[in-house]
């Protein structure tokens, strides 16, 4: 083996124990948040759905593919769902640091 | 520079398996830092092996002999725009990209979710790191790429001539990046499932776009792959059912069900079960293409590697399988659906029938692919299925499909009325009957499949058509503006939703092509010497006259010798289009026993095929040189360079061997050559390839991120806040 690549692979070797194990070193340590945080980013998720679900039927509504009527019962339900989880991230929000 | 490429790839092994360890321990024990440590080493391994793939690449592009891979698959005569595509048509070349790829996507998806995911991620990346570690393994003991000779060549043996086309350098790139963004859903859901986090949506959100991505750069990667087959193997078609290519659509299949039932999971949080199969099963398909691919276990065309990699890969299919099973009964309570099927009239129901008839499909690809194994295990032969077939299951399962394409984006959510459906069917339906009406008039109903499929396809544009039209009137009327802008927005809005129907649009094209290629196509297999002619459809093939040359590399050596055909196409009396089909002669890279003339018939041969691609037809040729007359020639050249060898300078001999076989062109365009021609008249074969845009398009829309990826935080009162956050959007 000559000397350069062996040099080039102390060198890898070094770079690599130092990228992975920073984090064991507590230096720098990377921001991560606490499971309620975790509970929020679902929370949102679900959030977004639901809205993606009521804009869906309102433009269902409008092109024609739903009733008034049903448009009317559906979008309370998807309404009121939508307001269970955002009092669920209120609460969520509520109990981070 | 090969010890430096060995030792990346023994440090990504290393790696990976540290990296696995220490996301477990940092999962099991709530860790972050052992959490954060184990995701760094995906990145890390990120880093080696593109350093490992670009030595390769290096060692390629500079024709290095002394890497036996580079010997055995470039020469100096390759075009440099080759060389870089010739480290993967390599098993060990093609073993690292599927490493690089994979850790590419997995640092991605981790950088991503970096912040999020805590319970799930750290065992997502276990699992990845579990694929990297395998891959990694393969190619530090079984099949480094960085293995030396003892001697360097001067002469590599280059390029399999077939792999020489433009769409080889992309296809496969594109499907090993379908088959590892593959596994980062297969890896989140294991993790889901482990942490019994499978009711969650954020882990679905996360993964969506990867799947999606998957699905798009597979369906390119498949597509490439046909139009090389139509385009370079001389048998005039684009799909043949071979093991390979089924091999790809099967996670395709599979991937194209998921990315309609993970859209009810997130609305209506329901098929939980189903969906976390169909992750599991496209992930476990990705890892068995790359196995069909690679181990040469079938019989196939593309089957450019037989190894003995089985062994290794059947362990990991079979924990994959093993393991999913167990998961999903394991977890079978928190997979519990929170919601019924309200109607049988809704998008929801059609999707789960749309599920349904992919799976289905599925299911016969794979078991005609399979079929082989299976009978030899049973009766002791190997027999396998051809294309007829697969074609009597998949194409009342394509028609129905492409049907569900167009039925799907008419009907709403949870509940349509029959009044509302009469409303969005009545002219889709009129205008597909309607079309069906006057092909039939004009012969059509003589291939029924064709015709349900034209019926289909129109049936698809037509209600796509529509919803973009009444989607813009809405535009319109709330907003004023005007027919383009409002387009622009409404497909800005919800890119997903248009996207996605744009890629219905292009399936509907590209099928319709598939129908009409396929049942009205005209096809002859004659020999003719110059002057005659042959009648295919309502076309006259006339065999003009025969052409040959010898082709030099740029460095002037003997590259290939090339014997073709001029052929006028006519039609009633009226000249359409001259082709020039072509068969080339590579050299045999094996000299032994081989006549210094005669090894120039001993190597690859491959097909350059004459096009007219139009709008309405494809008039497509093909031809085989009859070579019978030169043999005496080419054998009585053998003798008198064999009684020469190490009399005459290597230079004076080379330039004696190009003498000889450009005598040989030459007699044999004097002897007025017989050839035998394959000619095809194919309508719509071009549709394929706009549905495939049209598609990619589509799919280029609907990963495209939308104005609500990003969270919005929340101020007001609850009610009202609905209402605004809706507003704002």
């Amino acid at each position: 083996m000559d000397v350069v690549a062996l040099l080039v692979i102390v060198a890898v070797l070094a770079a690599v124990v130092a990228i992975v194990a920073t984090p064991l070193r507590g230096a720098n340590r990377e921001r991560v948040r606490g499971e309620a945080a975790d509970e929020i980013a679902e929370l949102e998720a679900r959030k977004e759905a639901k809205y993606r679900e009521i804009r869906d039927a309102e433009m269902d509504l409008r092109t024609g593919k739903l009733s008034e009527e049903d448009h009317r019962v559906l979008d309370r339900q998807l309404r009121a769902e939508a307001v269970v989880i955002l009092k669920a991230l209120d609460d969520a929000g509520a109990e981070l640091p | 520079m090969a010890t430096v490429g060995r030792a990346l790839l023994i440090l990504a092994l290393v790696v990976a398996l540290y990296g696995i360890a220490v996301s477990l321990y940092g999962a099991v024990r709530r860790r972050d830092e052992w959490i954060a440590s184990g995701r760094r080493s995906v990145y890390a391994i990120a880093a080696l092996v593109t350093g490992a793939f670009a030595i390769l690449e290096f060692a390629f592009l500079r024709s290095d002999f002394t890497f036996a891979t580079v010997a055995s698959h470039s020469s100096t005569t390759t075009p440099t725009f080759y060389k870089a595509a010739a480290a993967w048509s390599s098993q060990e070349g093609s073993l690292l990209l599927w490493l690089w790829l994979l850790s590419l996507w997995s640092s991605l998806i981790l950088f991503i979710t970096r912040r999020g995911l805590r319970i799930v991620a750290p065992w997502a990346t276990a699992v990845l790191l579990g694929f990297a570690a395998f891959f990694a393994g393969l190619l530090v003991f079984k099949e480094t790429p960085f293995a030396l000779l003892a001697v360097a060549p001067a002469e590599g043996a280059g390029l399999n001539p077939l792999l020489r086309h433009p769409s080889m350098m992309i296809h496969p790139p594109m499907l090993y990046s379908g088959y590892t963004l593959f596994t980062i859903p297969f890896a989140f859901a294991v993790g889901a499932l482990i942490t019994r986090q499978v009711r969650a949506a954020d882990w679905i959100r996360a993964t969506r776009r990867f799947a999606l991505a998957a699905w798009l750069f597979l369906g390119i990667g498949i597509l490439l792959g046909a139009r090389w087959s139509y385009s370079e193997l001389g048998w005039g078609g684009y799909w043949a059912w071979d093991p390979v290519e089924n091999a790809s659509l099967l996670p395709w299949l599979t991937g194209t069900a998921l990315v309609h039932s993970i859209m009810i999971q997130e609305k209506r949080g329901m098929l939980k079960i189903w969906n976390v199969s169909l992750v599991l099963a496209t992930g476990t398909l990705a890892i068995l293409g790359t196995f069909l691919v690679r181990s040469g276990i079938l019989d196939s065309i593309h089957a450019f590697g037989a190894s003995t990699l089985g062994v290794p890969f059947v362990i990991l299919i079979g924990l994959m399988i093993g393991g999913s099973i167990a998961l999903v009964v394991w977890r079978r309570e928190a997979l519990r659906s929170d919601n019924r099927l309200d109607s049988l009239l809704s998008r929801e129901a059609i999707f789960l029938l749309n599920n349904l008839v992919l799976v289905a499909m599925a299911f016969v690809v794979f078991w005609g692919t399979f079929w082989p194994l299976i009978a030899e295990a049973l009766t002791g032969t190997r027999r396998a299925l051809g294309p007829p077939w697969f074609d009597k299951y998949t194409v009342p399962l394509a028609i129905m499909l492409v049907l569900l394409s167009g039925i799907g984006p008419v009907i709403a959510w949870r509940k349509a009325t029959a009044a509302n459906a009469r409303r969005n069917f009545l002219l889709p339906a009129v205008a597909a009957l309607g079309l069906g009406a006057v092909l039939s008039a004009f012969g059509a109903a003589s291939r029924p499949a064709a015709l349900a499929m034209f019926v289909c396809g129109a049936f698809v544009v037509v209600s796509v058509g529509q919803e973009f039209w009444r989607g813009v009137g809405v535009r319109r009327a709330m907003t004023g503006e005007g027919p383009l802008r409002a387009l622009r927005s409404l497909v800005a809005r919800n890119r997903r939703r248009y996207g996605g129907y744009l890629v219905h649009v292009g399936m509907a094209l590209l099928f319709v092509g598939v129908a009409a290629s396929t049942a009205f196509n005209d096809a002859r297999d004659v020999s003719l010497t110059p002057g005659q002619a042959m009648r295919v459809g309502d076309y006259d093939f006339t065999y003009a006259r025969a052409t040959s040359r010898v082709s030099t590399s740029g460095s002037g050596e003997l590259e290939k010798i090339s014997f073709g055909a001029v052929v006028d196409v006519r039609r009633d009396g009226e000249k359409i289009v001259t082709l020039r089909p072509e068969r080339s002669y590579f050299p045999s890279r094996d000299v032994e026993g081989l006549g210094a003339v005669g090894r120039f018939f001993e190597g690859e041969a491959t097909s350059e095929i004459g096009l007219k691609a139009g709008i309405r037809r494809d008039l497509w040729a093909a031809m085989t040189p009859d070579i019978r007359k030169l043999m005496p020639t080419i054998e009585e050249g053998d003798r008198v360079f064999a009684a020469a060898a190490g009399k005459l300078p290597p230079e004076l001999e080379g330039q004696a061997l190009g003498a000889a076989l450009s005598g040989i062109v030459d007699r044999y365009i004097q002897s007025k050559p017989a050839a035998t021609f394959r000619v095809i008249s194919s309508p719509l074969v071009t549709w394929i390839w706009l549905g495939a845009i049209v598609v990619f398009l589509g799919g280029l829309i609907a990963l495209w991120p939308g104005t609500d990826a990003a969270p919005r935080r929340v101020t007001a009162r609850y009610a009202a806040r609905v209402a605004e956050d809706l507003g704002r959007a």
